[in-house]
């Protein structure tokens, strides 16, 4: 099905949300994720909220089949706060939402916003109890004198609900902002990182959490790098890595100790120091890691590229891409407007064999590691007849611009693709632009 | 982005002549880097470092500390205001003393989700 074999056209199936001029700052989506199954397609705004769409297949019998996803459930996950002690300002923001491998008839998922995660259940309900004996069918009691007689309620079905409820909230272990969480594979533990520390929890318990790294100095003014991001190995329960401003990706392993403040691993692509200017820090910040789904690589975002790392092979990536390499050329203005912090996600498709990330004007990069090509693609409402095929584009990065080019000069860095997802096992892919969601399909899925 | 257009080929021009060139297409990063210290000559030279992440770690914080507090209350003379660590964006900094029914309730967005329309 997710074959990296032969051409993959990409079409556009649906896009979620307003169309330009009616949003607000709420609406801003910040973090699009897949369940297991690829069912059901989660999203998080700046506004606390989460839209979870189901998909819907038409013509499943056949090969080339045609899904959409529509809304099965929307609910609000977190709240503004306001910490007094600390007189902090703790927004609402969705950062990340995890899912949990189904075990039974509901779902689950984590969503975190920068200080506390919750655990939601979204469960269904296709059936009401009917003939209750001490209420009327409105929910009034009834006046217990005038009961003459005794039934057994009976359920009838009802039109389908879809109910969110929080079932575990995990606060107050986390003094700097959340940056990710991640499920491990023995179904019990999740972990969260902040910028200086990583808690590891379990499941059902809230009020206690282990510190598993905790990388702050004891003077401040020493500090030199913060954690970007960590993941728990697919299959590995025992593995973890977590990435930093700093451009190195540290392996740890929980059973050499309980503290792991010291690597198994460190990954580090040794830099030409005559090469280092001022920017060479910044844009080696990793924004996103993400295990490759057999657990044999790692992917890495940072400003420019995506780099492919073996775990076995901790010197230097075994593929770079180059996602949007003419930005180098305009580091001093990016850096200026500070385009240069955006923090942009990868994704890996179901067999490992193409990533995928987002850029500027709205485009979205994949790299297929087996054919050696990349794709430029664009999200955009012009192109977005049902099931139109998507033009690749090109950028001009300096001589003479080609027709079908668009200049550096000429791109839009206010619609940046920070979010996109892959499903895990067919071609469908989601792109979340500043306030849409488009969902794209392989032409032969 | 757009605005800065005119400026970067008014660069781009000047550095034309023989090893101008040279060294901007073998490292553009050090010439935006020239450019950037151009325009901004108190430019530390640890860029990656202290502060930046320091920035990063305070964001979200509206009030610096009590210190902040107990100076608004004493009303210095000269009104000196700390100019320490207090983000650029925070508009009350030891100019006023903060109450919690001074902050600006934010409430929870009752809209659903565009999204879900």
């Amino acid at each position: 099905m997710a074959g990296s074999g032969g051409d993959m056209q990409w079409c556009f199936s649906q896009v979620k949300g307003a169309i330009d001029d009616d949003v607000a700052e709420a609406d801003i989506i910040s973090t699009v994720e897949f369940n297991h199954t690829g069912e059901l397609l989660a999203t998080g705004d700046k506004g606390g909220r989460v839209v979870i769409f189901q998909q819907e297949i038409e013509n499943k019998n056949q090969p080339q089949f045609r899904s959409e996803y529509n809304v099965y459930s929307t609910f609000q996950s977190h709240e503004p706060e306001f910490d007094y002690l600390k007189s902090l300002e703790i927004e609402e923001k969705i950062n990340k939402i995890r899912w949990l491998p189904q075990k039974n008839a509901a779902q689950f998922l984590l969503s975190t916003n920068d200080k506390t995660i919750k655990l939601w259940k979204i469960s269904e309900r296709d059936k009401r109890p009917e003939g209750y004996n001490l209420k009327e069918e409105d929910g009034r009691y009834k006046d217990p004198n005038a009961i003459s007689g005794l039934r057994v309620p009976v359920l009838i079905p009802m039109d389908l609900m879809v109910e969110a409820s929080p079932r575990r909230v995990f606060a107050n272990a986390h003094t700097y902002h959340i940056n990710s969480i991640s499920v491990n594979s023995d179904d019990e533990t999740y972990l969260s990182a902040d910028d200086l520390r990583i808690n590891l929890w379990n499941l059902e318990i809230t009020d206690r959490s282990f510190n598993i790294v905790d990388i702050k100095p004891a003077n401040m003014e020493e500090l030199t790098e913060v954690i970007t991001a960590a993941e728990f190995h697919p299959l590995q329960c025992n593995t973890f890595v977590y990435s930093s401003s700093k451009g190195t990706i540290r392996l740890c392993d929980m059973r050499a100790s309980a503290l792991c403040d010291r690597h198994s691993k460190l990954f580090e692509e040794p830099e030409d120091p005559s090469n280092r200017s001022f920017f060479s820090e910044i844009i080696s910040s990793i924004s996103d890691v993400k295990f490759s789904h057999n657990g044999r690589y790692m992917m890495t975002r940072d400003y420019l590229s995506v780099k492919i790392w073996d775990l076995n092979m901790e010197n230097r990536p075994v593929e770079t891409y180059q996602v949007h390499e003419y930005l180098r050329s305009k580091l001093c203005s990016l850096y200026e407007n500070d385009c240069i912090f955006d923090k942009f996600e990868c994704c890996w498709n179901g067999n490992d064999s193409v990533v995928m990330t987002g850029s500027y004007n709205n485009f979205f990069r994949m790299f297929d590691r087996g054919q050696r090509r990349d794709m430029t693609l664009e999200a955009s409402r012009e192109n977005s007849k049902p099931m139109q095929v998507l033009k690749t584009r090109k950028v001009c990065a300096g001589g003479k611009r080609k027709k079908d080019e668009i200049s550096v000069d000429s791109l839009d860095f206010n619609k940046k693709i920070l979010h996109t997802a892959w499903h895990p096992q067919d071609n469908i892919i989601a792109v979340a632009t500043t306030h849409n969601l488009y969902i794209f399909q392989d032409k032969v899925n | 982005m757009s605005g800065d257009h005119e400026e970067t080929q008014t660069a781009e021009e000047m550095q034309v002549d023989g090893k101008g060139v040279q060294d901007k297409m073998i490292n553009p990063e050090k010439s935006e880097e020239a450019k950037l210290k151009a325009r901004y000559p108190n430019l530390g030279n640890k860029p990656g470092g202290s502060d930046l992440l320091r920035k990063r770690l305070q964001k979200g914080q509206k009030y610096f500390d009590s210190g902040d507090y107990n100076m608004a209350k004493a009303k210095i003379k000269n009104k000196q205001l700390p100019t320490a660590a207090a983000p650029e964006k925070t508009e009350i900094t030891g100019d006023h003393i903060p109450t919690p029914q001074d902050l600006p309730q934010r409430k929870p967005s009752l809209v659903a989700s565009k999204l879900a329309g």
